[in-house]
């Protein structure tokens, strides 16, 4: 069977899946079994085979399982999103559909050589961190500045830097790779990149921690600097680098825990949550990952169900801050238990499986290292907001990528699998011949 | 560059296997932790969103019901009636102040917590939990009399059935209006009130019990065979006990007399005398068989019950009776460091009404689901054999001659033999203030109620004239 035809085929029980979500939720709050389920299902389908036509013309031999088990994610987070808020949902597919035209877009663009992005490396990175620097203009949203408001849409430039900075590490280390494990010289049993190739290595070093110190977000710094660790890691085959930029950045960490309360308060949280005076904070407080714990303990085994997670009563203030976007996944564990949590945290390791399957495949290394880099984000991402709500890492906010509720998260994602995609039909092709 | 790339894929497992084991300490491992911790409101607000049952007197008149309020969560309501047995009803406010008295106790059925086997087979059924409801053993009229007779001064009124353990009456003067504790602020006014409207004096309260132990120590003094109604011993004034010189009230002088007289009569120096010989050992037996030195078995919030005993007041804890610290001689009248609550002393007069064995004190008396079922009826149960048939039928003899001759005349009823006994504990000598006492049982041959009637610092009260005539309405009340 083609790649395609599997593709196609993997497409129906995720159409399925989104079809039976809604239903429940249905059933749950009506109690009656509305044909309205099947009109979404089919609309979730018209939209999943219209990107699959695309890739199906542009890039037949693209890896057929990535597209499927994003799928999945959609229609976790689209059927999440409706119980939450129907409002939410309908936007969110509306997202769906500009995420699919840029999809689109990067494919139809690039589908001749992706690799012709190595030319524009350093107006590709100049852009990102231009995107990253956007939001100081304007007001700080719980003490970071992650999001850029332009009339009535706010996006979150961070979403799309973090690709733009792993375009530039890709080319920049294919470049250098060689040079860095030659020139490498061991001093106290440590071995050290050689200065002249370490300087813009710590120059992308110091623009993390700046970028640290100016958006002032934990998260999006972590995914950055992991980023570019796991690059610098694959590129070099060089524990010992990866060691020093973790230093580096521990460092940078806890000058910046020491500055900044809103940092600080972040630990406080994350170490003291039932702590009645932490959580009674109105600003910084543990109120947040105290309920997304509580609301993690409701879930069980099995989950309570759809609509059965205690939320919002009637017009007063949430009892769970921000459930459709940073505590998506606690609202997750919360009505579909242990097992669902799991299940969305094992599609997203098939995701990643596939995206370093794709680097292994790849022939060339700045092909390799951009499927690297593009899964190591997405995985990392995944890791700091679940890491946050579970409490195993303080808590800073970043979506969970394909689920929760926000336009920029959606476009960048998409963005970010056109790249996978491109990268996979080509070692694929090339594989194969 | 491959291998370092299933590396960094190693590496990304165990990131995902933390954050999965992650998941599972919060949602399974940790759960009933997190669900316990007191900033958690969820179970709360789960239970506000189950109909709770209501709460019926036993006449059927209604003492709490739930509302719907503009939240989908039910409010609980309190109608005029219900505010008569505050304490005994507590209240139900789980999001604000929490829960007291009968709501917390009886709490799982009425919130409708079934087991887990029924939960699962009704949320596969798709029924609605709903809650059960309460049918109580009080009565509305008698509890009524009971306040209205203590009226503003501070005391209470226990009445219970000798021979089921049915509490019918239980006031704590003052009171509060349950329905109150909905208002924000009013709770915190209440607690930090003097007269402490809050606290359930029946089953709280630590006050002396002056004259009325001696129920206790002639009931031990005649189980024990070392004594008879008949024994005779001196009544002189003072004698010395525990090196201390104990006086009769108003000094009278006694001869040799017998138990019967020295009890008909309250003589202080014939009781000291014979719990001196019984010994620490016996007296303290005995008390510990009528329940004293441990919660009394009430469907009623640990939290909100007090054991009766010797309380030392260093240690701020009961010791037993028996101790060497402990002047067995007061203990026998009602003083030394004595501290019992008026539900303690129904129990006593209980016990012997009910030829001497204890019941446990029982408010529900069934729990009938929302189709009127049945679900649960609370059966009599007896909490020990404290004295012999034979001890409780002489020492009624003795009690009925205390109402029918001697300091407990008040108490009498028309055409209905009363057994009791009155207590005059002096707190305060030089400015005369009394708690007075009234313990006893009605009718005398088959007795239907057995009471205790205590009021706070009454100047110069004495049980017979402040307590008793209290206990003789509530009784006829409850005989009609």
């Amino acid at each position: 069977m083609s790649a395609r035809n599997r593709e196609l085929f993997a497409l129906i029980p995720a159409s399925l899946l989104l079809t039976a979500g809604f239903a429940a939720v249905f059933i749950q709050r009506e109690n009656l079994l509305n044909d309205l389920s099947l009109t979404y299902g089919a609309i979730f389908l018209a939209l999943c085979l219209a990107a699959h036509l695309v890739l199906r013309m542009t890039l037949p031999d693209a890896d057929p399982y990535i597209f499927p088990l994003v799928a999945v994610l959609a229609c976790f987070g689209l059927v999440m999103l409706y119980r939450l808020d129907e409002e939410f949902a309908r936007e969110q597919a509306q997202w769906f559909v500009v995420g699919l035209i840029f999809f689109t877009a990067t494919i139809v663009v690039l589908r001749r050589d992706h690799r012709v992005l190595e030319r524009y490396r350093y107006i590709i990175a100049f852009g990102g961190i231009l995107l990253l620097l956007l939001p100081r203009l304007g007001s700080p949203v719980n003490g970071a500045y992650l999001s850029f408001s332009m009339g009535p849409i706010s996006f979150q430039p961070a979403e799309l830097a973090k690709i733009a900075i792993v375009i530039f590490l890709a080319s920049y280390l294919r470049d250098t790779r060689q040079v860095l494990v030659i020139g490498a010289r061991r001093v106290a049993g440590i071995t050290f990149p050689p200065l002249k190739h370490l300087g813009p290595l710590l120059a992308v070093w110091g623009t993390a921690m700046a970028l640290l110190f100016v958006i002032q977000d934990l998260g999006s710094s972590l995914m950055f600097f992991g980023g570019f660790l796991a690059l610098v890691y694959v590129a070099t085959n060089r524990i010992s680098f990866v060691l020093i930029g973790l230093g580096l950045f521990a460092l940078g960490a806890r000058v910046l825990y020491a500055i900044r309360p809103t940092i600080e308060s972040r630990v406080d949280a994350w170490l003291h949550p039932f702590d009645p005076e932490i959580y009674e904070r109105e600003i910084g407080g543990s109120y947040q990952m105290a309920q997304s714990i509580f609301s993690q303990a409701d879930g069980g085994f099995f989950g309570q169900g759809f609509g059965q997670a205690i939320i919002q009563l009637g017009d007063n203030p949430p009892i769970l801050p921000a459930a459709h976007t940073d505590f998506i996944y606690a609202v997750i564990t919360d009505e579909l238990g242990l097992m669902g949590a799991v299940a969305v945290l094992l599609v997203y390791l098939l995701i990643v499986e596939r995206g370093f399957k794709t680097a292994m495949l790849a022939t060339d290394s700045f092909s390799k290292l951009l499927a690297t880099g593009l899964t190591a984000v997405l995985a990392l991402q995944v890791f700091v907001i679940v890491g946050g709500v579970t409490k195993l890492i303080p808590l800073t906010g970043v979506t969970l990528p394909f689920i929760s509720y926000g336009g920029s998260s959606i476009v960048a994602n998409f963005i970010l699998l056109a790249l996978l995609m491109l990268v996979s039909d080509r070692a694929r092709r090339e594989s194969a011949a | 560059m491959n291998a370092p790339i299933l590396r960094l894929f190693g590496l990304v497992l165990v990131l995902f296997a933390a954050l999965a084991g992650m998941t599972s300490y919060n949602s399974v491992i940790k759960a009933d932790d997190y669900r316990d911790n007191a900033l958690n409101k969820r179970p709360l607000i789960e239970q506000a969103q189950v109909k709770r049952g209501v709460i019926r007197a036993r006449d059927g008149s209604l003492l709490a019901n739930s509302i719907k309020d503009e939240d989908a969560l039910y409010e609980r309501r309190y109608p005029p009636g219900a505010q008569r047995f505050s304490h005994v009803l507590g209240y139900d406010y789980g999001l604000t102040i929490g829960r007291a008295g009968l709501e917390r106790s009886r709490n799982d059925a009425l919130a409708g917590e079934k087991d887990e086997i029924t939960s699962i087979v009704s949320d596969l059924s798709g029924k609605r939990r709903v809650g059960d409801n309460v049918i109580t053993n009080l009565d509305p009229r008698a509890q009524q009399v009971a306040l209205d007779a203590l009226g503003d001064r501070r005391g209470s009124v226990v009445a219970i059935e000798p021979a089921t353990g049915k509490v019918r009456v239980m006031a704590s003067s003052p009171g509060y209006d349950p329905g109150d504790l909905r208002r924000s602020g009013v709770y915190t006014r209440l607690s930090r009130q003097d007269n402490s409207p809050l606290f359930n004096r029946a089953t709280q309260a630590g006050y002396v019990p002056g004259s009325t132990m001696k129920v206790v120590t002639a009931a031990a003094a005649l189980d024990s065979g070392d004594f008879t109604p008949e024994s005779q011993v001196s009544g002189k004034s003072p004698i010395i006990v525990s090196g201390v010189p104990l006086k009769n009230f108003s000094d009278t002088q006694f001869g040799l007399i017998t138990l019967t007289t020295a009890l008909t009569n309250s003589v202080n120096t014939v009781w000291a005398q014979v719990a001196e010989k019984l010994g620490r050992e016996r007296v303290a037996e005995y008390m510990e068989r009528f329940g004293f030195g441990s919660d009394p078995p009430l469907d009623y919030p640990d939290a909100q019950m007090n054991p009766s005993g010797v309380f030392d007041t260093k240690r701020q804890r009961l010791i037993s009776a028996d101790a060497g610290s402990v002047d067995i001689g007061r203990v026998a009248i009602g003083q030394e460091r004595l501290r019992v609550t008026p539900l303690q002393m129904a129990t006593v007069v209980a016990t012997v009404a009910n030829g001497g064995v204890r019941m446990k004190p029982q408010f529900t008396s069934r729990i009938v689901d929302q189709d009127g079922r049945t679900a649960e009826r609370i059966e009599p149960e007896e909490a020990q054999r404290v004295i012999s048939a034979q001890t409780a039928g002489q020492l009624t003899q003795m009690m009925a001659n205390v109402v029918r001759e001697g300091t407990g005349t008040a108490a009498a009823l028309q055409g209905i033999e009363v057994a009791g006994k009155t207590g005059t504990a002096e707190l305060n000598i030089a400015r005369s203030i009394n708690q007075p006492w009234f313990v006893g049982f009605a009718p005398r041959s088959q007795p239907k109620v057995a009471i205790a009637v205590t009021l706070e610092n009454i100047v110069g009260g004495q049980g017979g004239v402040v307590a008793a005539p209290i206990a003789k309405q509530v009784m006829q009340e409850l005989l009609r």
